[in-house]
């Protein structure tokens, strides 16, 4: 499974990755903004992703919106500080299938990233 | 001093650090500075609010405390020269302001992207804001949290309704 992180911090795509290790993925991209994350999904369209919500050049809400608007299946899960009511809202309207909130622990990231999966298997 | 500007930070940083730093935060008293007294830092890193609350929240680190707690966060050895120091101090500092921010009901509140300040300096805050320095002791050094905040009377949420209500 190819997985692609999106999140300005390096700090946090390591923690999502020795995460995503842990739960045996090892097929792993990186984008540090949005704009970064559409090329890669253009080279290489991956079966799940990680998308921060504040970033430059292009933040997550952004990119969500501009990916649904030509693949509706592709699973993403926002991972981020914003966590008030209307911003998870706001989310689940652009299309993400499930929501982070950070600071998050290993358990819960793992959590959302397998039943993401299983609901989109 | 307005406790409802400082409890947000607290339980924020109390999360965050025993979420992701693997450490308890214990805090120790809260202090008003209105006398503008400045505090010398090694590291801080700084995000600033906008919208229904305007001014800033800053965590500031000796600079061995900054490295354990970068190391501690990121599961790596971190020191001061690691390219990845700064992107880690800075994260922290976005994840505390972001828990902090949620903690505010009813207000419509947005947070800059973090910028982190390295080698010994101040920080100076707007007169007119209440500063508020909130010393936290953890297992791998003391962390201050300092807190410049003004929020508005009239969050533009109530207002929009208010608004709503009389259209």
């Amino acid at each position: 499974m190819k997985i692609l992180l999106v999140d300005d911090s390096r700090t946090i795509r390591n923690i999502q990755k020795n995460v995503l290790k842990q739960l045996g993925h090892e097929d792993i991209n990186e984008a540090s903004d949005g704009v970064e994350a559409l090329a890669s999904i253009a080279e290489e369209r991956p079966d799940l992703m990680l998308v921060d919500w504040n970033m430059p050049n292009m933040d997550g809400i952004t990119l969500i919106r501009r990916v649904r608007e030509t693949d509706k299946t592709l699973p993403m899960i926002m991972c981020t500080t914003e966590a008030e009511k209307t911003r998870v809202l706001e989310a689940i309207k652009a299309g993400v299938n499930d929501y982070v909130v950070k600071p998050f622990t290993a358990e819960s990231l793992s959590v959302k990233i397998e039943r993401t999966m299983a609901k989109t298997v | 001093m307005d406790v409802r500007l400082v409890n947000p930070f607290v339980v924020a940083i109390q999360r965050v650090f025993e979420s992701m730093v693997h450490t308890k935060a214990r805090i120790g008293r809260p202090l008003l500075r209105e006398d503008g007294t400045k505090s010398m830092h090694d590291v801080s890193g700084v995000i600033g609010f906008s919208g229904d609350a305007a001014g800033c929240v800053v965590l500031s680190f000796p600079m061995d405390v900054a490295c354990k707690i970068a190391t501690a966060f990121a599961g790596t050895e971190i020191d001061e020269n690691h390219e990845d120091f700064t992107d880690a101090i800075g994260e922290l500092t976005n994840m505390v302001a972001g828990n902090a921010k949620m903690q505010f009901e009813g207000l419509d509140i947005s947070i800059s992207l973090p910028s982190v300040i390295i080698g010994g300096h101040t920080i100076a805050h707007p007169r007119q804001s209440p500063r508020i320095v909130i010393p936290c002791e953890t297992d791998l050094g003391g962390v201050a949290i300092e807190v410049c905040m003004t929020v508005k009377e009239t969050p533009s949420k109530k207002l929009a309704q208010t608004q709503g209500a009389t259209a």
